[in-house]
This record gives structure tokens, C-alpha cells and sequence, in this order.
């Protein structure tokens, strides 16, 4: 092809090609666009979308970025923890002469549930609110993190070495050295001690209780020359007749003995007798609630009540007489009761003053109780403390003779009579220590602070009644830098020995054993108790009656007299700042966050104080010089001319929760005949003020306004002479039915659930309940369950899944509604646990718009979190008011931090089950029958391919009632406990429905007449006394 | 086709020609706004927005700001939930089934009473939604719609979804109803509209209509098919709303006599708020020629026989509180209980506004008097309020089991809330009132040739 030799060109100017062309021919397209146009260094167009880019980009990244989980997986797993699968340890729950024999179950190293330790003889199995609640101590953000000086953190060896100094030298001035404590259940810990004084010769330790005893063991020094406490049998006792001593809730050893009391008021085909319960008393305690026959005493009364029944049963028995008798009603038929049942009875008092007590002792010595329901040769050691000793302690450091003090565990200016009195004398000691966890009043004011660890992080072993051993052992590392109090003397005595082997070593010395020590030891440990022979020695009565009624009845009688009492809960206010016991209501008052004045109805009509739905006048009480502004509760039941206070509370040192709770009532306490003594005879005035106070109750009705379809109850003859007595049985005209009348559950819409399986079911003996509340903690614990504060108690919004029911029987035989919804001046009490009833046809199903609450096929009423959307209709239409709703959000919410400590701090939270939902707000919640307990037992059992055997499955309350009052199972399972009991047959209705028909002629159903067939039982209560009185 | 008695009062005085309705009811809505309605915009605005903060702090904080516990579920919310759909009866009550009886008197008041009617049951509306514990599921939860939960279908078995439906159909065909009865009224004011953005937006709003025979023929044919449909409707809302209650185990609510109790109430309630309204409208906008004293004596009458009904079916529920010998029914609510117990106040609110002011109206000087009857209005509104608070708070308040027995105080969000739909229904009717013509234009014109008094001079 031929060169083509055209030229082409682009424009005119590349075909004329001038210099300014080609200048800029090659930049036809600009090199650059302009970047910073604003060369003065503001941002242009393009930064801003760059840093708009970027800033969306990391704001979303910022986003999605998980939170921060603190979940550290396992590099290598520890041979013991399987991740979602409980471990339990044996242990022992001691908090001074407090004593229960536990289970503690871990998940994933952390104790989350207290159980009670069935292989232990003693608590065999029970617990009480305060055990249940203490894991929540160990989670407790104010415990003590460091050892302290003088208000300083500092560490161990430093305080060890300062200690050490300063314990030298005032051994070596010869100065005087004070161990203060509780009573010590552990007899290596007492060794230690003894080390410890072997070190310091100046040393003697000094023991104190809040809740003394020292009365009856003086008294049995006097009587029988042994200082020391029996054990008792209540599980023996025909008739029991107690003065003023709250036995099933907090005197001495309550756990043990509502185990005990409770075997006498059970029921049942083969047994149509129960015990008969006398209780003379000023305010209405547990006790008193549950007694057949209860007589309101004045406190000065109880020494002139103890001797007249003294002479009663003298006189009965060919006894001679003492004097200063007073007349009391029912005290001629106690003595005769008590006769009859020589040997079988146990007359015991709650008074400290040992004239009281020898009186007592003598009592039950007429009617032979000692060597069967009373035995002397296996003391218990629940109550050591000295009165004398540690009022002599108080008057010393006051007089500047003490040079060193330790106090060991122990809180006594708070929780000792004359606390105030301590407090300004401390600055006279050089040296103070506290081995106090917690900065509690006492350790506040000492010099050094050895922080003990919680008896859940601890090895320790008890000796809670002679011969009965048993172990605690740790169920988690220290979650703080503290260090076992024993340690801490052994370290001060100069010992290099760790107290695990301490421990270990008292143990291979002192106890005897076949085989090698090792095992011996982990079989101990395992079963956590240790029951050795002892000698059974008898005694013999030598007290001097005479005198002690001369002493016991001399008290003068005032107008006003004030007993002070502990409540099941707070106690003696150690365990105060846990949130659980506070807002546990106390079971006859239904009161939380607060002690008050508990006065008469009498006395409220004379001063014209009126209470509605817990809002009363506030009064000034005045002892002596000091004065209480505290809150009136109206109580029925409480003696004309006596007013009631708590103990335990107007802690200033305690922690958040507890701070300013209440009032402190601990400066009023008295001494009598040596002893500290719960009754204030002289001195007392109350004033009513203007000034109007809310107690937040959770039951502001008292009484059940004759409805016998909530509460059936007869007295034991009618029961002897009908098993059906006090039944209700309500019936519906129906003109298919021959009779023209039907049971209500007979006719239904619904054609019933069909359970192919299981069918759970609950039985609550309302004869055994307390009403002692173990079970509301238990839930707690288990479920998970916030506390919410006294604001909303006040506003009724408490949380609890299980409440107990408390009536108060008003004026027999009326129809006037204003009479029946008021309480008598000394009522019947019935307590009545309530949850959610697993109805068959639930009220609360049907209502729901968004089936959020369905029936399960094994007879559960189930809650679906996720689903609910809170328009509270189920609630609504609950008959039984059983409900929860989530009114706020409990948890991650400052407004509840310092209330419901165990959701609203990283600590609190190691408590949570992790197997339980922490609910969210806006839902509901409700009673599940531990549905995560069922699950785990049926897969454990389904594991080995078999069924779940009866009580493999236990529900939190069940297993935590000292009285056996609950019993949780499967009613498909012929051979379960709660099939037996309730005599279940299956009967076919008509072809779909299959209803379990109930043989038990005393069980019932609460609300029967509602047709919706509830699967939880409750079988009558049964007073053992001669005609009901309301 | 009218036939007009010399003896019967007319229904529109003053003389009017279909001009003087279309400049009366149309120079409203074309003026600026009076001083009195700035003043009232200014009120309702202020409680909607104190309203407001009320609805945001429960919707953030949770339904414990509102004064309810563990055994008081429901108290004011559900209370003004039923308050309001009961208010909201009237409007249809008045275009539907007067309609069908062929009342002329309905046809000045009965396009306010609709407005007030779908302002109600949005102010009734709010409350299912805001009473519950987690509205930002509820939302939709409540409704049968598709999900991908699976098989997880709402629960057909439950009242509150009953009532779902019942209060949206409602709402609906009312809604429907009266835009329908808007459309001529709105081509009038188009027709005169001399501003663009009037002409457009009342162009809009009337959907083209163009006044042809055919045009009305239709809409004449639609109105009818839709009163029809819509009076079911009057009975079934609170029918079942009054379900929400009888259908429910708790003594006091569980009642059969319900349904139609509930229904009357609603009517008494929703006759008695019209009256209010329309006493106010009538002196602020001076429709006293539309408006006149027979129309508020009709009304009036209307609130006797559904006051009386209301009145005999309280009887029967505190007869047979005592006749059934039920302790939990003869307590408290239903006996001497609630006249002298705690919530006496309560019971005597009810007693008082609900059958002794009304009774007043039996007589013929207080019934046709304007101030009485806006005071009668008034008392009976505060009476039906209370009748409802008293079936929910009190009935639950003292049920089965008298450990849970409680009392219900309220707390200022309990207030905020209801307050909050006041403000929106005042700042709503006040709108309506401004905006969209308060009188019915088209039909008023067909009633005044055969009634007014000049027609037949």
C-alpha cells in the first residue's frame, strides 16, 4: 500500500503549531485539580469528605464493636469445673453461734445457692433465710479489699510486722490483751487462740453474743453444775409450752428445731395426733404465730407465768410450791397437758435472766423431760457468750487497763449493750484490731483492720452440739486480698503453720478415726458432718427454786414495758447490708426495710393511732435518758402495755444498703440478774408524734374475711373425727347431675391437657409451714429475683415469686364485713404460702394477646420472656395475685444500685443463676416451678435412659423448708411422695379429659370454685386445741 | 318529599338560604383565626406538649411511673382507654344509625360528633400502646402479621386482641364515613377558595368531585351502605371492649350484663361529650341558627334513656352482688362496702354524676336550658370516668385473696398521660374546627327548605 502522507491534525492549532500551543499541548487535560484552594490552611471540599468518610466510618465501626465481655474462656479446663454443670461442696455456715450444716452449689467456680445438707443430723437438710442469703454477703462490694491501718490500705506484711511490734511490747509491759468474739462453734479455731495466748500470756478471750444465752447457762451451772445448754428434742415433745422463747425463728437453734417441731404437727392417714404448743408472750413472734394456745404476757410477767406454772405442775406432781406466783390464763391447763405428757414435753423460756431459767429447768425436771426431749450430756455450743465477762471487759477498757484488743469477728459497738460506752473508751486501748470483713462500726474505729475471709472462702471446721463435728470448706478462691482470721493469730502468735493444715492437724490429733487420716478426712469433708458417740450422763436437779422465783418474779410491773426482739431476717444485723434479708418480709408483720414499734390494738384505739395500708403516726420512745423516733406498726397479738422493737437495725457502718435503715434499739438493752436482758420493764414512754410514716408492707389486709375457700382449717378433735373437717367443698347446680349440684371443676370449657408424660405438682402442708420464709430467699437465690427497695414495697411492687401469706383470724361467727377485716386483739395466725398455681385451666393463658404465657405438656404454666409485651392482663386476671411485673429495669440501673446489689455491679452479679434469665423491663414474671431444675434432672436422668426418680428433683423452696411443709412432684408417678400424699387417682371425666383426682380428704385447692384446677395442693391446717376460736 | 309539620319546631332557624349556610359555615374556615381559638390552640398545645414529656419519661423509665402495683394492673391507662372509645361512640352513633332512622335533626351536629369520634378512639388508641410494658414489640406483636417466629401466632383467645381488631375496624370505617360526608363540603370551599394554596388543598382533599346527579347519586348510595356497615359497629367496640372484663375471672369485672351495660355507657358518655363540644362551638362560632335548643333537648333526651339504662344495670350488679351471696362479689364493689369503705369517694363520684345529676334532665326547664345542659354534660363525662375506674381499680383492688388487697394512688404521670390526650384531642378538634367545615354544608342545605321557618312562612 502506498504511504499515505496526509496530514492530520487535531485544530488549527496544531496544524499552525505555535509556540503557545505546544507550550501547553502536552496539559490538554489538567495535571492537577485544585486541592487546597484556600491555601490559608482552613479544610476544602475534599478534606471535609474525607473526614466525613472516615468520621461515618468509625463512628459505625465504633458501632459495631461487641461489647466488652468479661468472659474468659479456660486454656486448659480444670479437671473439677465443666462448663454448665453445677459442682456442689459440703460446707458449714457459721456466722457467730449461728449453725447449718449447707450444701453449696458452683457454677463455673463461683458459689451461686445455699442448699442444706441432708446427711447433717442436726439441720438435716433445713435452712433459714439469713444461710440462703449469705452467698450474697460473699458477693458484697463493700467488704474489705486490703488489710487496713489506721483507716489506710496497706499490705499484709506490714501490718503483721506493726502488729507483731506493737503485741511484743505490750507483752512485754506486761499489758493486758482482750480476744473479743462471738461465740466459736470451731474448736481448732479456739486452739488457735490458745496458741495465740500461749504467745501473749496476758492474753484471755473474752466471748459475747448479741442473741445471749448466758441466762441458761448460768442457770444449768446452778441446777446442774453445768454451765452449758441442753439440746433439746422437740420432735419428742407431746406438749410444748414456751415462754417468750421464738424457737422457730431465732432462738438458738431455730433451723433444728422447726425440723424438729414440724415432725409433731404432720398429718396423715397413720397419724391423727399432733403436739400441742403453749406460748406466753409479749409481741407476736413466729412462735407465738404458730402456737395451738397463745396467752400475751407482759415481760415483767414471765418470771410470775414461769412460777405459776411451776406450782401447777408442783401441785400435780406432789411438788411444793414457790411464791410469787401471778395468774395467767391457761396455765392450769398447760401444767395438766404437760403431766400427762411427763417425759414427753419441753417447757423452755427465751429470757436470759438465769432466776427464769432455774425455774425452768426445774419444771421440766418434775416432768422428767431431761434424758428424753432434754439432754444435758450433749450440750450445744450455738450460745458461749459471757455476759458478765463482757460487761467486766467494758468496764476495764473504761478504766484503761487494756492494752491490746482484737476483736475477732465481732461488732460490739454496735451490737452490744453498752456499745456507746465502748466506742468513747477505745481511744483508752493502744492497740485495737479488727479481723472484721467489713468496716463495720467496730472496725472502724481500730487501729488495724486484718480483714477475715467469708466462711464461703474459708476452711474451718464446728462443734455446733458436743459430738457433732462438722466442716467448712472454701467454694472459691479469695475474691479479695483477706486473710482467714485464724491465720491471722497464727501469724500474730508466730506460727508458720497455714491453717488448712492447722486444721487438718487438730483434726488427726483429736478426733478418732480407723483407717489413714486422708481418708478419713475426704470422707468427712465430702459429707461436710461428723457425729461421733458420746457419754450419756444423767443430772440431777439441785437448783434452788426458791430464790430464783424470789429473783424471777420480783420484776415490777410498769405501764408501759418494752420487748425487744430479733427479726428472722436481719437478725442480729451482722448479715444487714444484704438486700435479700432486708426486703424479706417479716413473716407476722409483713414488713421490710424497717423496725417499729409494734403496739397493741388496744393501745392504738386508747391513743387514737390509726394505720392504713402501713402509713402510721411515727412515736418517740424514751428509756431511761435515750430517746428512738421510729415508726408505729399496729400489731395484733401484742400484750396490753407492752410495745416491741427489732434489733438488728439503725446500722451506721454497715454498707449502702443498710446505712440508715431503721433504728439502732441495741443502746435499750437491760441487764437483769447479770444477764443481758431483751425486756425493758422500767422507764418506758412512748409519744405519739404528728409526723405520719409509710412502712412498706407487702400484705396491708390482715385478715382472710372468713373466706374458707383460701384458708381451710379445723381443730385436731374434729380432725380425729373426720378427716374432711374444715373442708370446703363448693358446689354448682347442674341439671345433668342426678344431685342437680356439681363440683366446679366438673364443668369446663376446655377440654383439658392430656399428660402423657409428667405432671408436676406441689403439696404445701399449711399444718408444718412457719411461715419462717427460707423458701422466699431460696427463690431468690435460685431465680434470680431483684430487690426493688422500700419505695416500691411501699408502691407494692415487691418481686418475690413465693410470698407467705399471713391472716389473722378476726371475730368469730360475723357477717359484718368492717368486723371481719379486723384482726382480733390475739389472734390465730395462719400462714399460707402462695406462688403461682400452675392452674390446668389458667386464667392467665387465655388473656394473653400474644401467648406469651402458654401451658406446658407437663402441666406448667410457662412464662416466654421474649414474647411478653407487658400489658399485665395475665397479672389482672391471676386470682391468686401471683404476678411479677418488670416495672422498671432492675438491673444496670443506678436507680437501684445500692438496693439490688447482686444485678447493678460486676460483683454482685457472680450470684446470678446462670441458668435463670435476668428478666428485662416490661416483662412478666412469675413462679416456674424451677422449670431449669425439672430440665436438669429430666437430662440427667435421660442421660442414664431412665426417669427421673422422686426427689431427684427438688424446687428451691421445697428444698429449703426446715419443715418439710413443701413437696414437689411428679403426680404421674405413682410411687412419688406427692402421689402418696395426695392419694392421686387418674379418672376419666368424659374421652378428653383425664383429671387427677385427689384422695387426700385434707388436701384442697385454693379458690376451688373457680374451676381452674390449680396444680398446686394445700392440705388444712389443724389446730391442736380445744375449739376454734375464730 | 320532606313532609313539614307547622306544629314541629324547625331545625334551622334564623331564616338561612343555602347561601347564608355555605357563608356561615365556610367564612369560619376562611378567615383568620379568632383570638378565642388562638387562645384555645395555645391551651390544648401546652397540655399536649406537658403530655408529651409525660408519654417520653414512661416510655423511658418504665410503667413503675405510674402509680400501678403487683395487684392493680391496669388503672388509668385501661380507665381512659375505655373512657375514650366510650366517647368516640357518639359521632357514629349520630351519622349511622340516625341516619338510618332517618333523624334530621343529626345533620347540623353530626360532622363534628364524627371528628370528635376519630379524635376519641386515637386518644383511646394511644393507651393499649402506652400501658404496655414493652411497646416497641407490642407494636407489632399484637397483630396477626406474618412473622418469622415460625409457628408463633398471636393468641385469638385474648380479649386485648379482640379488641385490636375491634377498635381499628372501627376506626376505619368511621374514619371512611365521615371523610366520605367531607367530600361535597370540601368541593364547596375549593369552589370558593380565592387563595392557590386553599384551592389546591381543598381541590385535593375533595377528590374531583364535581356536584353532578350522578355524583350524589353515588355518595348518597356510599353514606347508606356505610351507616349500615358501621352499626354493627356502634354495638360491637365496647361489646367487646366490656369482654376485656367479662370475660375474666376477678368478681366485679366478671358480669354478663357487660355488653350491653358497656354499650349505653358509651352512648351516655359520647352523647354527653358531643354536648359539650357543641355548646362551645355553638357560642364560639356563633352557630346558635344551627345549633338550637331543640337539638341539645334531643340530645339531652338521648342522654336520659342511655343514663337510665346505665343506672338500671348498676342496680342489677349491686342486686346481684348481694342476691348471688358471692362474699367476693357482696364485698367491697357490689355492697354497703363501696359506699363506705375506702373507696367511697369513688363510688360516690359515680352515684352522683352518673344518676342523680343526670336525673335532673327529666325535667323539660333543664333540659332545654344551654347551661345546664353543659354542666350536665360535663358532671356526666367526670361520672362515666369514674364508672370505669371503679369496675377496673376497685374490682382489682380487692379480689380473691385478701393478702394482696391494695390501694392505687396515682402519680403525676398517670396524669401527664391522660392529660397528653386531651392535648391532642383539643389541638386536633380545634384544627378540624378551623380547617374542615364543623357544619355539614350539603346535607344542611336539604333540610332547610322543608324546616326553616322562612320556607314556610
Amino acid at each position: 500500500m502506498k504511504d499515505n502522507k496526509k496530514t492530520y491534525w487535531k485544530g488549527i492549532e496544531q496544524l499552525s503549531n505555535d509556540p503557545e500551543f505546544v507550550k501547553n499541548a502536552e496539559k490538554e487535560f489538567p495535571d492537577f485539580l485544585p486541592i487546597n484552594q484556600n491555601e490559608g490552611g482552613g479544610s476544602s471540599r475534599r478534606d471535609f469528605l474525607k473526614m466525613m468518610g472516615f468520621g461515618i466510618a468509625a463512628v459505625s465501626l465504633a458501632a459495631c464493636e461487641a461489647p466488652i465481655r468479661k468472659a474468659i474462656p479456660y486454656v486448659n479446663k480444670p479437671v473439677d469445673v465443666d462448663p454448665g454443670v453445677p459442682n456442689y461442696y459440703a460446707s458449714t455456715y457459721v456466722n457467730g453461734g449461728d449453725y447449718c450444716s449447707i450444701v453449696v452449689k458452683t457454677r463455673e467456680g463461683r458459689p451461686i445457692k445455699i442448699e442444706g445438707n441432708k446427711l447433717s443430723k442436726l439441720t438435716q437438710g433445713g435452712v433459714n433465710a439469713q444461710v440462703e442469703a449469705s452467698v450474697l454477703t460473699l458477693y458484697d462490694n463493700e467488704r474489705l479489699r486490703n488489710p487496713k491501718a489506721a483507716g489506710k490500705d496497706t499490705d499484709w506484711n506490714t501490718l503483721d510486722k506493726e502488729v507483731i511490734t506493737k503485741l511484743g511490747s505490750i507483752a512485754a509491759q506486761g499489758g493486758q490483751i482482750r480476744i473479743v468474739s462471738n461465740t466459736i462453734l470451731s474448736p481448732s479455731t479456739k486452739q488457735v487462740i490458745e496458741d495465740f495466748k500461749a504467745k501473749y500470756p496476758n492474753t484471755s478471750h473474752v466471748t459475747y453474743d448479741a442473741i445471749s444465752a448466758y441466762g441458761m447457762a448460768k442457770a444449768n451451772e446452778d441446777s446442774f453444775g453445768v454451765r452449758a445448754i441442753p439440746s433439746y428434742d422437740f420432735s419428742k415433745a407431746d406438749v410444748i409450752v414456751s415462754f417468750a422463747a421464738d424457737f422457730l425463728g431465732t432462738w438458738i437453734s431455730p433451723i433444728e428445731y422447726t425440723k424438729q417441731y414440724s415432725k409433731t404437727r404432720k398429718l396423715g392417714d397413720g397419724k391423727k395426733k399432733m403436739s400441742r404448743h403453749y406460748q406466753f408472750e409479749s409481741n407476736l413472734s413466729l412462735t407465738g404465730s404458730n402456737a395451738d394456745y397463745r396467752i400475751p404476757i407482759k415481760p415483767s410477767d414471765e418470771g410470775k407465768a414461769v412460777a405459776a406454772l411451776y406450782n401447777a405442775v408442783s401441785a400435780k406432781t406432789g411438788g411444793t410450791s414457790v411464791a410469787g406466783a401471778g395468774k395467767y390464763a391457761n396455765i392450769d391447763k398447760a401444767a395438766s397437758d404437760l403431766v400427762k405428757a411427763s417425759g414427753k414435753s419441753i417447757v423452755v423460756s427465751g429470757s436470759n435472766d438465769p432466776a427464769i431459767q432455774t425455774l425452768i429447768n426445774g419444771i421440766n425436771s418434775m416432768l422428767s423431760n431431761y434424758g428424753s426431749t432434754i439432754d444435758l450430756s450433749r450440750p450445744v455450743n450455738y450460745r458461749q457468750g459471757d455476759d458478765a465477762a463482757m460487761d467486766k471487759l467494758v468496764s476495764d477498757i473504761n478504766g484503761g487497763t487494756i492494752a491490746g484488743l482484737i476483736f475477732f469477728n465481732c461488732n460490739p459497738v454496735y451490737d452490744h449493750r453498752r456499745g456507746t460506752e465502748l466506742k468513747a473508751a477505745l481511744s483508752k486501748v493502744s492497740l485495737k484490731v479488727s479481723t472484721s470483713a467489713r468496716p463495720d462500726e467496730t472496725a472502724s474505729l481500730v487501729d488495724y483492720v486484718a480483714p477475715d475471709h467469708h466462711f464461703l472462702e474459708s476452711w474451718n471446721d464446728a462443734e455446733p452440739v458436743k459430738g457433732s463435728y462438722s466442716l467448712t470448706q472454701p467454694a472459691i478462691t479469695p475474691i479479695f486480698n483477706t486473710r482467714q482470721a485464724q491465720d491471722t493469730l497464727l501469724t500474730w502468735a508466730g506460727s508458720e503453720e497455714e491453717y488448712y493444715n492447722y486444721l487438718r492437724n487438730y483434726w488427726r490429733r483429736h478426733m478418732s478415726f480407723t483407717g489413714s487420716f486422708d481418708t478419713f478426712w475426704d470422707q468427712t469433708l465430702y459429707n461436710g458432718v461428723l457425729d461421733t458417740e458420746t457419754e450419756t450422763q444423767s443430772f440431777e436437779f439441785a437448783g434452788d427454786v426458791n430464790s430464783a422465783a424470789a429473783l424471777a418474779t420480783a420484776v415490777k410491773a410498769a405501764d408501759t414495758e418494752l420487748a425487744l426482739y430479733f427479726k428472722l431476717g436481719v437478725g442480729d444485723g451482722s448479715q444487714a447490708n444484704n438486700p435479700w434479708l432486708q426486703e424479706m418480709p417479716d413473716p407476722v408483720s409483713k414488713a421490710t426495710w424497717d423496725n417499729y414499734l409494734t403496739v397493741s390494738q388496744a393501745w392504738a384505739r386508747d391513743n387514737k393511732v390509726t394505720s392504713f395500708q402501713g402509713e402510721c403516726n411515727k412515736a418517740k420512745v424514751t428509756v431511761g435518758g435515750q430517746s428512738l423516733i421510729l415508726p408505729i406498726l399496729i400489731q395484733p397479738g401484742q400484750a396490753q402495755g407492752t410495745v416491741g422493737l427489732a434489733l438488728g437495725y439503725g446500722r451506721t457502718s454497715a454498707g449502702k444498703v443498710a446505712n440508715g435503715v431503721g433504728v439502732d434499739a441495741y443502746p435499750l438493752l437491760t441487764s437483769q440478774n447479770g444477764a443481758t436482758n431483751l425486756n425493758v420493764t422500767s422507764g418506758v414512754t412512748v409519744e405519739v408524734l404528728d409526723e405520719k410514716y409509710h412502712i412498706a408492707q407487702t400484705q396491708t389486709y390482715q385478715t382472710v374475711m372468713d373466706r374458707d375457700y383460701v384458708i381451710q382449717e379445723s381443730t385436731l378433735s374434729e380432725y380425729q373425727k373426720d378427716a374432711f373437717a374444715g373442708r370446703y367443698h363448693p358446689q354448682v347446680s347442674n341439671w345433668m347431675e342426678p344431685s342437680g349440684q356439681t363440683s366446679p371443676g366438673n364443668i369446663s370449657l376446655w377440654e383439658g391437657h392430656e399428660y402423657k408424660n409428667h405432671h408436676w405438682g406441689m403439696v404445701i402442708d399449711l399444718n408444718s409451714c412457719t411461715g419462717c420464709s427460707a423458701c422466699h430467699i431460696a427463690c431468690q437465690s435460685e431465680n434470680n429475683i431483684p430487690v426493688v427497695g422500700r419505695q416500691e414495697v411501699v408502691n407494692r411492687r415487691d418481686m418475690h415469686w413465693i410470698r407467705i401469706d399471713r391472716y389473722y383470724s378476726s371475730k368469730k361467727g360475723t357477717t359484718d364485713y368492717y368486723e371481719m377485716i379486723e384482726a382480733t386483739d390475739n389472734p390465730e395466725v395462719t400462714f399460707q404460702p402462695m406462688m403461682c398455681q400452675h392452674c390446668n385451666n389458667a386464667p392467665c393463658e387465655t388473656v394473653c394477646p400474644v401467648a406469651a404465657t402458654t401451658h406446658s405438656t407437663e402441666g406448667l404454666n410457662q412464662m416466654t420472656y421474649n414474647r411478653c409485651i407487658g400489658t399485665r392482663y395475665c397479672a389482672n386476671n391471676c386470682p391468686y395475685k401471683v404476678r411479677r411485673f418488670n416495672w422498671f429495669k432492675y438491673h444496670d440501673n443506678s436507680q437501684f444500685e445500692d438496693i439490688n446489689t447482686s444485678m447493678n455491679n460486676d460483683l454482685g452479679k457472680m450470684v446470678l443463676n446462670p441458668d435463670v434469665t435476668v428478666r428485662s423491663r416490661g416483662v412478666m414474671e412469675k413462679c416456674s416451678l424451677c422449670v431449669q431444675r425439672i430440665q436438669y434432672g429430666k437430662l440427667e436422668a435421660k442421660k442414664e435412659k431412665r426417669r427421673p426418680k422422686d426427689g431427684e428433683i427438688e424446687v428451691a423452696c421445697a428444698s429449703a423448708c426446715p419443715a418439710d411443709a413443701i413437696i414437689f412432684g411428679d403426680m404421674k408417678d405413682k410411687e412419688s411422695r406427692i402421689s402418696k400424699l395426695l392419694k392421686i387417682k387418674d379418672t376419666k371425666k368424659a374421652d378428653y379429659i383425664i383429671e387427677t383426682e385427689i384422695g387426700e380428704p385434707r388436701a384442697y385447692h385454693v379458690l376451688e370454685e373457680l374451676g381452674v384446677k390449680p396444680n398446686v395442693t394445700y392440705l388444712t391446717k389443724i389446730r391442736n386445741k380445744e375449739q376454734s376460736e375464730a | 318529599m320532606q313532609v313539614t309539620s307547622s306544629v314541629r319546631e324547625p331545625l334551622v332557624t334564623g331564616g338561612k338560604t343555602a347561601h347564608d349556610v355555605t357563608e356561615d359555615i365556610c367564612s369560619q374556615l376562611e378567615g383568620r383565626p379568632s383570638k378565642s381559638w388562638m387562645i384555645g390552640m395555645a391551651v390544648a398545645l401546652s397540655a399536649l406538649g406537658i403530655g408529651a414529656c409525660a408519654v417520653f419519661i414512661l416510655v423511658w423509665d418504665g410503667i413503675g411511673v405510674w402509680g400501678l402495683n403487683k395487684t392493680i394492673g391496669w388503672a388509668w391507662d385501661i380507665t381512659n382507654f375505655v373512657w375514650w372509645v366510650g366517647i368516640g361512640h357518639a359521632g357514629t352513633l349520630i351519622s349511622a344509625i340516625l341516619l338510618l332512622f332517618r333523624q334530621k335533626w343529626r345533620m347540623s351536629i353530626n360532622r363534628a360528633a364524627e371528628a370528635m369520634t376519630i379524635f376519641a378512639v386515637i386518644c383511646a388508641a394511644c393507651f393499649p400502646g402506652l400501658h404496655m410494658g414493652r411497646l416497641w414489640l407490642g407494636f407489632y406483636w399484637a397483630l396477626p402479621l406474618p412473622n418469622t417466629f415460625g409457628s408463633l401466632w398471636v393468641n385469638f383467645n385474648s380479649p386485648l386482641l379482640w379488641d385490636v381488631f375491634a377498635v381499628s375496624t372501627y376506626f376505619t370505617v368511621s374514619l371512611v364515613f365521615w371523610y366520605i360526608g367531607l367530600i361535597p363540603d370540601f368541593a364547596s370551599i375549593r369552589d370558593r377558595a380565592t387563595n392557590k394554596i386553599s384551592k389546591m388543598v381543598y381541590g385535593a382533599l375533595s377528590f374531583g368531585w364535581d356536584g353532578a346527579a350522578k355524583t350524589w347519586s353515588r355518595y348518597e348510595s356510599v353514606a347508606l351502605i356505610l351507616a349500615g356497615l358501621a352499626t354493627p359497629l356502634v354495638l360491637s367496640v365496647h361489646t367487646i371492649v366490656s369482654m376485656d372484663f367479662a370475660t375474666s375471672v376477678i368478681p366485679g369485672w366478671h358480669s354478663t350484663i357487660f355488653p350491653p351495660y358497656f354499650v349505653a355507657g358509651a352512648i351516655f358518655s359520647g352523647f354527653a361529650m358531643v354536648q359539650t363540644l357543641l355548646l362551645i362551638t355553638r357560642k364560639v362560632m356563633h352557630f346558635e341558627d344551627y345549633i338550637t335548643r331543640g337539638h341539645v333537648e334531643l340530645m339531652n333526651i338521648v342522654i336520659i334513656i342511655t343514663g337510665g339504662i346505665v343506672a338500671i344495670a348498676y342496680t342489677t350488679e349491686f342486686f346481684m352482688g348481694w342476691y348471688s351471696g358471692l362474699d367476693f362479689e357482696d364485698y367491697m364493689y357490689m355492697s354497703y362496702g363501696a359506699a363506705t369503705g375506702p373507696w367511697a369517694w369513688a363510688w360516690w363520684a359515680l352515684i352522683i354524676c352518673n344518676i342523680l345529676v343526670p336525673a335532673t334532665l327529666w325535667f323539660k326547664k333543664v333540659r332545654t336550658s344551654f347551661v345546664w345542659s353543659f354542666v350536665i354534660s360535663i358532671v356526666v363525662n367526670i361520672g362515666m370516668w369514674f364508672e370505669r375506674f371503679d369496675i377496673i381499680v376497685i374490682d382489682l383492688s380487692h379480689d380473691y385473696l385478701p393478702s394482696s388487697w391494695s390501694m392505687f394512688y396515682p402519680t403525676r404521670y398517670d396524669i401527664g398521660v391522660f392529660l397528653f390526650t386531651f392535648g391532642f384531642f383539643f389541638t386536633a378538634f380545634l384544627l378540624f374546627a378551623k380547617f374542615f367545615p364543623v357544619i355539614n354544608m350539603s346535607e344542611i342545605k336539604s333540610i332547610i327548605k322543608s324546616t326553616s321557618s322562612k320556607e314556610n312562612k
